[in-house]
């Protein structure tokens, strides 16, 4: 039940460009691998090859000693036991957790469909990753964490022998991501091969056998885990010596009206009650596992979700936001924490995207586009957009350099308060050093800032202070010295 | 971090540039498609009839476009932001059948043929935004897909029409018909009117579409409405306005219909959503919005109607087939815009 696996020479071209230039290694199998490497350096085009969704152009693919045939694609690998677990999930909403479980590899007696039979087998899948739901439960009534497992199940049921994992965690809570290792663990002592790719390196350090490290597409490093620190790990990664990932704290500020205050604001099934203060110059951390309404608080605050009860105050006057256009008008904006989905237009190229929600100021009444191309050169610079032309689609940019633009846009307006849901999410570490000197600039320069994140580490490392949400409910807000990934844990949890 | 991402440092690869060059040229190319399309056409129909290339022709053939070409205009407004319109053809009827009863009964109130016909052409262009208005609400604030409330509205447009018109026409009266004539027929420079204002329509939609904040929301929104909503943009209001604008366009091509035979029967704007739609996509606007061209969408109803401009001088295909050529024709384009997104 396990499954060797060894890269020779492989090289990928995309057009013009090569991205990865000769990759050369070997995994043995019941090892936990972490897949190191910043975005761009190659290593989900490796992980695609492995796959099969992907065609190496050059080198191959040896599997239990064979050299695998080019053009069996992602169906011959997983007939070899090899599945790729995606960073977005491959499942259909509309259909069950059973439907999905066996989409394409559907049990049939005779020509018809064994819907028990795949049942059974779901559930005894669903049992192994410990998600004690019903396999007829449709994947969309489902949160981020169990459609994670419900594709690791998926992968369990069509007897997967190497897993590989791309930022799992990414989306996870601290208890959730627990729950994820000790599965890990448990799949290992099975035999089964893990390759797992995550920027966070203490996870790495805790669960993972061998660190492989790549960097613009060629193999840098390989070394047993223990042997390495994760500050080697990070320089490895970039290259070069990584200063401090975050700025020195500034003192936070004292006394000064609140720029934004809510009091009591509830959003039904969601938040219930939550009061806080943000002052200019302050950032302020909002920690908390998936689905103890943080997202849903903020969205309630700018009128994308209903608002049952509270009162909200932007600079002393009271407001009564009804969607992201009157929060914009008042000086509040939105950073989403779905790039993808609500952030940024991917099929558009970077002006638009930059200038969308201040087209008021080139519209005069007709837009004025060299002003808008004056705009985004000063964004590019301003916020380290890396982009080889300025006509490009957004989609073109790597997941860092979208990010900034995602900031570069919600930050064009000239808010003075400004939520970040999420700003790092799927991020490499130099980028997201410069997004948490950005955040710190913006503080200085007088903002205040809300983070929303799912690292603690981050918030800990960046934040004045940090409201601590469960279930709904705002727990406690936390300042130095208490400020620690222990104490937010407990929160979070409520083991307090 | 002063580090080059990887993407940018491999683009020193030899024969890269030239590459890149092939892939902006055939870029190009394919934007112009439905120019190179028209070009053609029109190389085979003067290849076939001496009379296609005549001055009258041409005019003739851009007199009929112009319904359908500013109908197209606002159709590719609503395409762009991500809706259709199914019911442009019976709102022109509709629009067409209360317009001529209106000037029948005002000519003797207002003592003036002059004013019937003058307020009865605003009223055209008013109904066309009070329709477009009530498909905005029902889309946005009453959440049904446009493809559904426009289905109805097909109906329900052209059922009034025929109950209005018993069944039969609906007739201009004669000395209005006179006053109103010059509408269709008269010409300005040599050209008739109606490529006159179809040439304005599709200039002010062109500056619209790309020059104003609207436009680029209307785009925003097409490509992604979540996005869209998420940066501050209304999107309700700019979903209306494009309904709207949309029925405006209708009321504009309808009071220009109107003098051609000064009557409205039940089959008039019989299946002119078909060919509004048609121009649209031929003209390179991809159905399920984001972006799209005003000059495409000209092109593409020029395309059009010179198709069966060529079946009709031409006896090689049957005129009857006309629908025919322009489905196989939409169908071809759709089959080459494949896998652009």
């Amino acid at each position: 039940m396990s499954v060797a696996v060894e890269f020779r020479n492989v090289t990928k071209e995309f057009g013009p460009v090569r991205v990865l230039h000769g990759v050369g290694f070997a995994l043995l199998p019941g090892r936990v691998y972490d897949l190191l490497g910043e975005n761009g350096a190659g290593k989900s085009t490796l992980m695609k090859i492995l796959a099969g969704y992907e065609s190496p152009t050059t080198g191959e693919v040896v599997v239990d000693g064979a050299v695998r045939a080019p053009g069996g694609g992602s169906r011959a690998a997983e007939a070899q036991g090899i599945v790729l677990i995606h960073q977005e999930f491959n499942l259909a909403d509309d259909l069950t957790i059973a439907q999905n479980v066996f989409l394409g590899h559907e049990i049939k007696r005779g020509p018809f469909l064994d819907d028990k039979a795949m049942r059974e087998k779901t559930r005894a899948a669903l049992a192994q990753v410990g998600l004690p739901l019903d396999p007829d439960t449709r994947v969309r009534k489902l949160i981020v964490a169990e459609k994670q497992l419900v594709e690791i199940a998926r992968a369990l049921a069509r007897n997967a022998r190497l897993l590989i994992m791309d930022e799992p965690t990414a989306t996870l809570t601290p208890g959730e991501t627990e729950r994820l290792f000790a599965l890990m663990a448990e799949l290992k002592t099975a035999g089964v091969t893990i390759i797992y790719i995550s920027h966070k390196l203490d996870e790495v350090e805790r669960t993972t056998d061998e660190v492989v490290v790549m960097r613009d597409g060629l193999l840098v490093a390989r070394e047993p885990t223990a042997s390495v620190t994760r500050r080697q790990m990070a320089n490895l990664m970039v290259g070069r010596e990584l200063a401090d990932l975050f700025p020195p704290k500034l003192p936070a500020p004292a006394g000064g009206e609140p720029a934004i205050k809510v009091r009591g604001l509830t959003v039904p099934g969601w938040a219930e009650d939550v009061s806080f203060d943000v002052r200019r110059g302050e950032i302020l951390g909002f920690a908390g596992l998936v689905g103890a309404g943080r997202t849903e608080l903020f969205e309630g605050l700018l009128g994308l979700r209903l608002r049952s009860a509270g009162t909200v105050e932007l600079a002393g006057k009271p407001v009564n936001l009804k969607s992201p256009r009157d929060a914009a008008r008042h000086g509040l904006t939105y950073l989403s924490e779905d790039r993808k989905g609500k952030g940024l237009h991917v099929h558009f190229s970077l002006r638009p995207n930059l200038t969308l929600m201040a087209l008021e100021r080139y519209a005069k009444p007709w837009l004025n586009p060299a002003a808008e191309q004056a705009a985004l050169r000063d964004a590019v610079q301003e916020f380290g957009i890396r982009t080889g032309s300025l006509e490009v689609r957004a989609s073109s940019l790597s997941g860092g350099n979208q990010q900034k633009l995602a900031l570069a846009k919600v930050l064009h307006p000239g808010p003075s308060v400004v939520v970040l849901d999420e700003p790092t999410r799927g991020v490499d570490v130099g980028a997201k050093r410069e997004i948490y000197h950005l955040v710190q600039r913006l503080a200085e320069q007088g903002l205040a800032v809300v983070v929303i994140s799912s690292e603690l580490m981050e918030l800990i490392g960046l934040c004045h202070r940090v409201a601590v949400m469960r279930a709904g409910r705002l727990q406690t807000t936390l300042q130095e010295p208490n400020l620690t990934e222990e104490e937010l844990i407990a929160h979070a949890t409520g083991t307090r | 971090m002063p580090q080059v991402p990887a993407e940018n440092a491999s683009t020193a690869v030899p024969g890269a540039g030239r590459h890149d060059g092939a892939t902006a040229w055939w870029g190009k190319l394919h934007g112009l498609g439905p120019v190179i399309g028209l070009v053609l056409l029109c190389i085979a129909g003067t290849l076939l009839n001496s009379n296609f290339a005549t001055y009258d022709n041409v005019m003739n053939v851009l007199t009929r476009t112009a319904f359908i070409g500013i109908i197209a205009v606002g159709m590719c407004f609503v395409i762009i932001s991500g809706g259709i319109d199914l019911s442009v053809g019976s709102m022109a009827a509709l629009i067409a059948g209360s317009v001529i009863l209106f000037m029948n009964a005002m000519a003797p109130l207002l003592g003036s043929p002059m004013a019937a016909v003058v307020v009865g052409m605003l009223l055209a262009v008013v109904l066309g935004a009070v329709f477009g208005l009530v498909h905005g609400l029902l889309i946005t604030k009453g959440r049904i897909e446009p493809f559904i409330v426009t289905l109805g509205t097909l109906g329900i447009f052209r059922a009034y029409l025929t109950y209005f018109s018993n069944g039969g026409a609906i007739t201009l009266e004669n000395d209005l018909s006179d006053i109103y004539s010059p509408v269709y027929y008269a010409n300005l420079l040599g050209v008739p009117i109606p490529v006159w204002i179809f040439l304005l329509v599709a200039l002010v939609g062109g500056v619209i579409l790309n020059r104003t904040a609207y436009g680029r929301y209307v785009q925003a929104i097409g490509s992604n409405e979540q996005v869209a909503q998420y940066a501050a943009v209304d999107v309700h209001k700019i979903k209306i306005l494009t309904y709207m604008l949309l029925g405006v366009c209708v009321g504009i091509a309808t009071l220009l219909y109107v003098p051609r035979l000064g009557s409205a029967s039940p089959t008039t704007g019989l299946l002119w959503e078909l060919e509004a739609i048609a121009a649209v996509i031929v003209g390179g606007t991809v159905l399920k919005g984001g972006a799209g061209s005003i000059t495409g969408t000209v092109v593409g109803a020029i395309l059009l109607s010179v198709i069966s401009n060529i079946l009709n001088l031409t006896s090689i295909i049957s005129v009857y087939l006309n629908a025919a050529v322009q489905g196989f024709v939409i169908i071809a384009v759709a089959f080459m815009q494949r896998g652009r997104r």
